[in-house]
């Protein structure tokens, strides 16, 4: 009998503590299935973040490590500096990398770390009960912000891939959601490119994926869906900001001593 | 082996790597940053890993997540940067991961000045980030020491999978000294079976220190403790200096204090006065009993520091009301003359009083 459906050896076989409705479970599964899917498991380390995913190490099923707030990508960077053979992949939420981890993302990018980050944005801190997050879409309600973000006073939401994206050196960055089958099915392809990209030892690679949190919207799992389509996606488009293509066009100039000019060549 | 002369930084980043201390992670501070410019050019040479970080958070938590993977990872820094490290040093000692860290002390607190101190001996020696934990914290008193040393953390950081500190003020990062590289046998550590390495063949490793359960976290705070018990056992290390024959005053002090300490013990004889000196090498565990048994045979003990009194809090502890205690210090990046150490005796045994 061919099996259709199973859960990835990447998983255990344990119920999460993520709340109904949720969509790191998607995320996980499709990491998951694609560690698999590329026989990567028995050479994977994971980091956890702290945040909602903080336990993401009794989910997966291969070696973690727990990293303090926003220091997944310190983390990820010592493993593969001392253990290049070995996969490594951060999964990380808004507050976390976005906000108390900012130094760590841009610099871990700018440098070309050949790990995968899997970027987990749902506009809200989770974890902590609903709190503003560097994400949070202007007019937001927030336990944080009761009367909506006001962008006059703590600016706009941060686009990450953007963001991350001026910069030279990384070399994959592209954003996805996980709020539609369509969706899901280009996200794995999205993680499965990353994780290739780093089996490859080729670089930095970056995803991240727009995501639902009904409990702290206080929606329902649909509406949440519905409400990450309307207001997130408008301003976080979907798209790939670098696709890694010339090897030159990510590496720095070793003839040059000078500072260069001229165009972004991601 | 011959001596070599070399200066305090490049003599520890040196003995680090003979001590396979292959992954180094660092940010640019003084007085320590040759530590860096000697690795940046050495480690290429040797296959290891070298990586310049954008802080000193992020490179404590490199060298977490190295340590987790099984590497003999370290960093040095002063002051101000290992503040910045206390995060990473606390998810180390909770994850029970070993990792080196050398403090090369600067005046403080604050951005303080770059010239020696032993102002952070609370921090090295009381735990210093968050939670219930202690390192192992070494204090060398020469180059040679400190060479020698860092084989000693590397391997007890391994043994104990815990992290450890090695204080040097700034004079031992700066001065230049003539050192021997020697070669070190310890006995064969334990295998790191707990590493992320990739779980093939076997259940997965998590490297982790958070526990949600109460009673699973009070196991780890006692799992700890048990280890610094052993510490205390197994690892006091000190130094006893003129204490073969009877001396009135027993002083106290590590480091380089403790080398300015003998010049003022032989000044002290050529005016009649008795002294010995007790140098704690390991700051925790602190040889309290040493302390008690040199201090009994004493009128009093005086602690010297570069700090205004931090040291003399374990010596009181260890002394109890048997002897006075006293306290001398010079702080700001001064460091003390043998000549004023030989005046506050002086004062002491005439005064009587602190």
């Amino acid at each position: 009998m061919k099996t259709l459906f199973k859960r990835p050896e990447s998983l255990t076989d344990v119920a999460t503590h993520y709340c109904p409705g949720c969509t790191h479970g998607i995320a996980h599964r499709l990491i998951a299935e694609v560690i698999d899917e590329l026989g990567l498991r028995e050479r994977t380390v994971g980091i956890a973040p702290v945040g909602c995913s903080v336990l993401a190490f009794n989910y997966f099923n291969m070696d973690f490590q727990q990293a303090a707030h926003g220091r997944a990508p310190a983390l990820a960077t010592g493993i593969k500096r001392a253990r290049p053979d070995l996969i490594c992949f951060t999964y990380q939420g808004d507050g976390d990398l976005a906000s108390i981890g900012m130094a760590e993302i841009i610099h871990a990018a700018n440098r070309g770390e050949k790990f995968t980050v899997v970027f987990i944005n749902n506009a809200v801190y989770g974890m902590t009960g609903g709190q503003m997050a560097p994400t949070t879409m202007p007019g937001q309600v927030t336990t944080t912000s009761p009367k909506g973000r006001d962008v006059n006073d703590v600016g706009y939401p941060i686009r990450m891939c953007e963001l991350l994206a001026s910069l030279r050196t990384p070399g994959f960055i592209e954003r996805v959601a996980v709020h539609t089958p369509q969706q899901v099915v280009k996200t794995r392809r999205i993680l499965k490119t990353a994780f290739e990209l780093q089996r490859d030892n080729k670089c930095f690679t970056f995803v991240e994926v727009l995501s639902t949190c009904p409990t702290n919207w206080g929606m329902t799992p649909f509406d949440a869906t519905k409400w990450l389509q309307e207001h997130m996606v408008p301003y976080y488009p979907l798209q790939n900001f670098k696709k890694f293509e010339d090897e030159e066009s990510t590496k720095p100039q070793a003839s040059s001593s000078k500072p260069e000019g001229g165009t972004n060549a991601g | 082996m011959e001596k070599v002369l070399m200066k305090g930084n490049e003599a520890i980043a040196e003995s680090a790597i003979r001590a396979g201390g292959l992954v180094y992670f660092c940010y640019p501070l003084t007085p320590q940053s040759e530590v860096a410019e000697y690795l940046a050019r050495r480690m290429p040479e040797v296959g290891g890993a070298y990586l310049q970080a954008e802080s000193e958070v992020a490179v404590a938590n490199m060298v977490y997540g190295a340590a987790g993977a099984g590497a003999r990872a370290w960093t040095t820094s002063s002051s101000p940067g290992i503040s910045l490290m206390m995060e990473g040093i606390s998810y180390i000692a909770g994850s029970e991961l070993p990792a080196v860290f050398v403090n090369i002390v600067r005046a403080g607190p604050g951005l303080g000045g770059i010239l020696p101190s032993q102002g952070d001996y609370f921090q090295a020696v009381k735990g210093g980030g968050h939670g219930d934990y202690r390192c192992l914290v070494l204090a060398p008193s020469s180059v040679q020491e400190a060479v020698d040393m860092m084989p000693l953390a590397f391997d007890r950081a391994d043994r104990y999978r815990n992290p450890v500190m090695v204080v040097g003020d700034g004079m031992i990062g700066q001065m230049m000294e003539p050192v021997e590289f020697k070669e070190w046998n310890f006995p064969p550590l334990p295998p790191k079976d707990w590493a992320t390495t990739g779980a093939k063949g076997r259940k997965p490793n998590i490297v982790n220190s958070l526990y949600l359960n109460p009673a699973i976290e009070e196991e780890l705070n006692v799992r700890l403790a048990a280890k610094y018990e052993k510490m205390r056992r197994e690892e006091v290390r000190f130094e006893e200096y003129n204490t073969d024959k009877p001396y009135r005053v027993l002083l106290v002090a590590y480091g380089t204090t403790a080398r300015i300490c003998k010049t003022a013990i032989a000044q002290l004889a050529a005016q009649g006065i008795t002294a010995a000196l007790l140098r704690p090498i390991s700051l925790f565990p602190f040889p309290d009993a040493k302390v008690l048994e040199l201090g009994r045979k004493a009128e009093f003990l005086l602690s010297v520091e570069m700090s205004m009194g931090q040291m003399v809090e374990d010596v009181h502890s260890a002394m109890g009301h048997e002897k006075p205690v006293h306290f001398f210090g010079r702080s700001g990046g001064i460091v003390p003359s043998p000549e004023e150490v030989v005046t506050a005796v002086k004062a002491r045994l005439e005064g009587g009083k602190s």
